[in-house]
């Protein structure tokens, strides 16, 4: 019950700094509220390496004059700082244009429902207990193979945040998470050259995290897999994004469909709604109100309901990723996405990774990419990249210091199937995704 | 007024707070036989300010203040913050953290805090150097000058960031340490379009000074023109080739090369523990001997200088490739103390809310022999790259990415046209063993990077002269 009392102090002093701003002039104001904390630890060859206690709050407030606004930030609550915040806003607000489009959301788009989505999941772990769990993890790890022959270490990490939002319109909301987390990441060595790799496990609820045995031998398996990498020669050849890392390629979509780049026509996805550019089988939907998930919220950074909804079926963009600001630029309605997607799921189709593997025939098995090489204007994609090459649908070797490339509207459209071996674990959610042919170089 | 006595003003008289209550914080720590213990005080007031479309369409204020209270003890680290610098808060953080002290350790090995250092900005606040009127109208001017410049710019965006952060740092014998760090950064970005083809080029700078900065020298317009010129020449651009092949780097900016290749792979940390792949190999070669490489915290007034580190350590000139030979690593206290060698001052944090490690500041090549001119005559067929986004790196494996934004093809020795930007990988343990010729033209960059390690960002600055590299592989889609 504590908690519920934090959160009615929390929201009054959201409340006040609403008035405060209406006080000082505001024709309306929008503001947010945090506060978190959280246990972070680590182990290491076998002993604990850091202890860190987390205890963060923030406090942030957008005020309007008529269309122009003003904004302002800080890490102290105290009715001198809510005021001095505010007015510092409102002094920027003096000096920002008027802008047709800015303001707080369409009254009837706000959240009026807020369905408990089971977020909130406290995880009673002391450090001495996180540090036996992290311990436990890294032994896993180190013991696994006499080939792992160094660590970096296994973490157990735990926050709680509250968030209160609120506006002039009369919205007012707090909301109670948790986030947890375990990891491990280790060294293996072979001749000289030393490979390194990790896992993890993240969850609302402490009880769905993997087992510290399990995070800690595939952290080990797939490190090990990547001994005695070699490079590749230039070609062209089918790739197989694994699921882990296909989530990135389904990023990339989100952000080349979202209001930010849209109007200002710095997407090479401008114009897609209604058009195909995936394959007739992929389809993607966004379920903001899955019970327990990472990104569930019943609304979004702005106060608007989220809901669930179509963004490609059939192949066809159904739906942009606007917040208010961005939609009102392209004469559209928010679709409850400020601050981005809440859960977004591509249909899995029916193969498994291995059949993935076997229809992928003779190409190359992603794991892993790097840099960020992705031109959100042209849609151009060029990444550095590594895993496996295969053939006859068989892995046959590992490869490293190579490059990925094409255009993302070319890797949309080719798309020849999507596995069942969804990565659970983050906001996007896919399975392993096959492309028919990038440009691949090497030495 | 000295440093000091500035940052005690900002951080510990808002607060309440005394130096003898940052003793019994401190003694707190130390009871229980910590190896070093430390204060970290900050106070930071940010502001920016966004034009786009044509409206001064956004600006924000923030201040955030806090403190982070460590003790360490051999290579465990016990840490913990508040933005609330209040002593029971501060308290109850230092009973946190010296639980990581678990067995007595040997008497107190901590280094202590210097009684003076040098300084190579002034501790001014940008955010004051101009009226808030003065930064529209920088913003409206390069704007409009900027849209001026040809008429297939479409859109033009202007931002404009100041930073004025206080850091006071106390040493477990009782000093204190301080700095006063201004922080100014301008970008701007254009979109072109030719032929329903859209293009966008993007040119910024900053420093360790005040906001006049950008209309010194005619920096501000500087920017847009040159992000013009970019997004026009990426409007001609071919496809890029794939395949390895030979690579001249322009000066300046490409020098994130070293910061990936090489920087990451010789911080402290990595090289304790053995997980770098330039772990146990000082005094080996690792590049041509035409490559001197540097770490350098201490030119004046650069984006990524400081007068401390974020431990109270005094920064320098930090030599970590002499002629090819690796000379050392870049270090803060506590790997230091550890491998046995002294800091570098390279201990850097992102906030009082991270724990500090050893991080890079400016790291650059010395200038070599060559006029850029015969560098280009001397390559047959390859890359010229000039700009670059962002990179990243594997340390353990020494892989490293870096991500060309402008290239052009070099074809019998002459440069001929644009290519698209493609990412270059190689691996950083040899890339620099394939230098072949260093230019007589080192550049800093224009001060805009920002490095992220172990998710802390922190401003960073590079350089480099023109460089030729025989053969790395170049990512683009021309097979």
């Amino acid at each position: 019950m504590q908690n519920q009392d934090q959160l009615s102090e929390l929201k009054a002093i959201v409340q006040s700094l609403l008035d405060e701003a209406l006080r000082q002039g505001a024709s309306a104001a929008e503001a947010g509220l945090s506060q978190e904390n959280g246990l972070s630890v680590t182990a290491r060859m076998g002993d604990i390496e850091t202890i860190e206690h987390h205890r963060d709050q923030g406090l942030g407030v957008t005020v309007y004059f008529g269309q122009r606004k003003g904004s302002a930030s800080t890490t102290h609550l105290s009715p001198e700082a809510i005021k001095d915040t505010v007015a510092a806003a409102c002094s920027i607000a003096r000096y920002t244009n008027a802008d047709d489009c800015a303001g707080l959301p369409d009254r009837e788009l706000l959240a009026t429902e807020f369905p408990d989505l089971q977020l909130n999941h406290p995880w009673p772990i002391d450090a001495e207990a996180a540090i036996a769990l992290a311990i436990e993890c890294e032994d896993v790890a180190r013991g696994y193979d006499p080939e792992i022959s160094n660590s970096e270490g296994a973490s157990v990490n735990t926050h709680q945040g509250i968030h209160v939002l609120g506006n002039t319109l009369g919205f007012l909301h707090g909301t109670m998470s948790t986030r947890h987390s375990l990891s491990c990441s280790v060294l293996a060595e072979r001749g000289g050259n030393m490979q390194r790799d990790y896992w993890y496990s993240v969850a609302r609820n402490p009880s769905d995290l993997e087992s510290a045995i399990h995070v800690g031998q595939k952290a080990a398996q797939r490190t090990l897999r990547r001994l005695g990498a070699r490079g590749l020669s230039t070609r062209q050849c089918p790739v197989l994004y694994a699921a882990e890392i296909a989530t990135g390629l389904l990023g990339s979509f989100i952000g080349a469909i979202s209001g930010g780049v849209l109007y200002r026509k710095s997407s090479f996805l401008l114009d897609s709604l209604g058009k195909r550019i995936f394959p007739e089988f992929i389809h993607i939907h966004e379920y903001p109100h899955l019970i327990g998930a990472l990104g569930s919220a019943a609304y979004d950074s702005e106060g608007v309901a989220t809901r669930p909804h179509d963004i490609v079926s059939q192949g066809v963009v159904r739906s942009y990723v606007l917040g208010t600001y961005s939609a009102r630029k392209l004469g559209m309605k928010s679709t409850g996405n400020a601050g981005g997607v809440h859960n977004l799921l591509i249909d899995p189709g029916t193969q498994d990774f291995n059949e993935m593997l076997k229809l992928l025939d003779t190409g190359l098995l992603v794991t892993e990419l790097m840099g960020q090489g992705v031109n959100m204007v042209t849609g151009d994609y060029s990444r550095g990249a590594a895993g496996f090459w295969v053939e006859n649908g068989k892995i046959q070797y590992p490869v490293e210091e190579i490059t990925i490339a094409g255009n993302l509207k070319d890797m949309f459209r080719n798309i020849v199937a999507v596995g069942n071996d969804v990565d659970l674990r983050g906001n996007v959610r896919t399975g392993s995704i096959l492309i028919e042919r990038m440009s691949v170089a090497g030495a | 007024m000295e440093l000091i006595t500035l940052a005690k003003q900002a951080i510990l008289k808002p607060s309440g707070i005394t130096e003898s209550e940052i003793d019994t914080i401190m003694s707190r720590l130390m009871s229980s036989r910590a190896d070093a213990a430390d204060i970290y005080f900050q106070s930071t007031r940010a502001e920016s300010w966004v034009m786009e479309g044509g409206i001064i369409k956004e600006g924000s204020h923030n201040i955030a203040q806090g403190a982070g209270v460590r003790a360490v003890s051999g290579d465990k680290t016990g840490f913990a913050y508040s933005d609330r610098i209040e002593l029971p808060v501060l308290m109850e953080a230092a009973n946190n953290v010296k639980a990581i002290v678990r067995q007595a350790q040997q008497a107190s090995v901590g280094l202590s805090l210097p009684p003076s250092w040098p300084s190579y900005y002034a501790p001014i606040d940008p955010i004051r150097s101009l009226e808030d009127r003065q930064k529209i109208d920088l913003l409206r001017r390069v704007e409009s000058e900027t849209r001026k410049l040809d008429s297939r710019i479409e859109e033009v965006i202007v931002s404009l960031i100041g930073v004025h952060d206080h850091i006071l740092v106390a040493g477990q014998d009782g000093a204190l340490a301080a700095d006063v760090r201004p922080l100014v950064r301008m970008n701007v970005t254009v979109i072109v379009v030719q032929n329903g083809r859209r293009e966008q080029g993007s040119m910024g700078g900053g420093a360790r000074s005040d906001y006049r900065y950008f209309i010194e020298q005619d920096r501000a317009l500087n920017y847009g023109r040159e992000a013009v010129r970019q997004a026009l020449v990426n409007l001609e651009a071919a496809e890029a080739p794939a395949g390895n092949m030979t690579v001249v780097l322009g000066p300046g900016w490409p020098g994130i090369l070293l910061h990936e290749a090489i920087g990451h792979g010789l911080e402290g940390d990595f090289n304790r523990k053995g997980t770098s792949a330039f772990s146990g190999r000082v005094g080996q070669r690792v590049a041509s001997d035409l490559c001197t490489v540097v770490d350098d915290g201490a030119l004046p007034g650069r984006r990524g200088s400081l007068n401390i580190d974020d431990e109270g350590t005094p920064t320098e000139r930090t030599v970590l490739i002499e002629k090819g030979i690796l000379k050392g690593y870049m270090q803060d206290k506590t790997n230091a103390r550890l491998m046995g060698v002294k800091p570098t001052g390279n201990g850097r944090r992102e906030s009082y809310a991270h724990a500090p490690m050893p991080r890079m500041t400016n790291t650059y090549m010395l200038p070599g022999p060559h006029n850029p001119e015969e560098i280009i005559r001397s390559v047959e067929k390859g890359i010229y790259a000039k700009n670059f986004g962002g990179g990243q790196v594997d340390i353990t494996s020494g892989k490293f990415v870096f991500s060309a934004s402008e290239a052009y093809l070099i074809e019998n020795g002459r440069i001929t046209r644009p290519v698209k930007g493609a990412t270059l990988i190689g691996n950083g343990p040899d890339v620099l063993t394939r230098v072949s010729m260093v230019g007589n033209d080192l550049e800093l960059d224009s001060g805009v990077g920002t490095c992220g390690k172990d998710g802390q960002s922190v401003p960073v600055g590079v350089g480099q002269p023109t460089l030729k590299i025989d053969g790395l592989t170049v990512g683009g889609t021309s097979v």
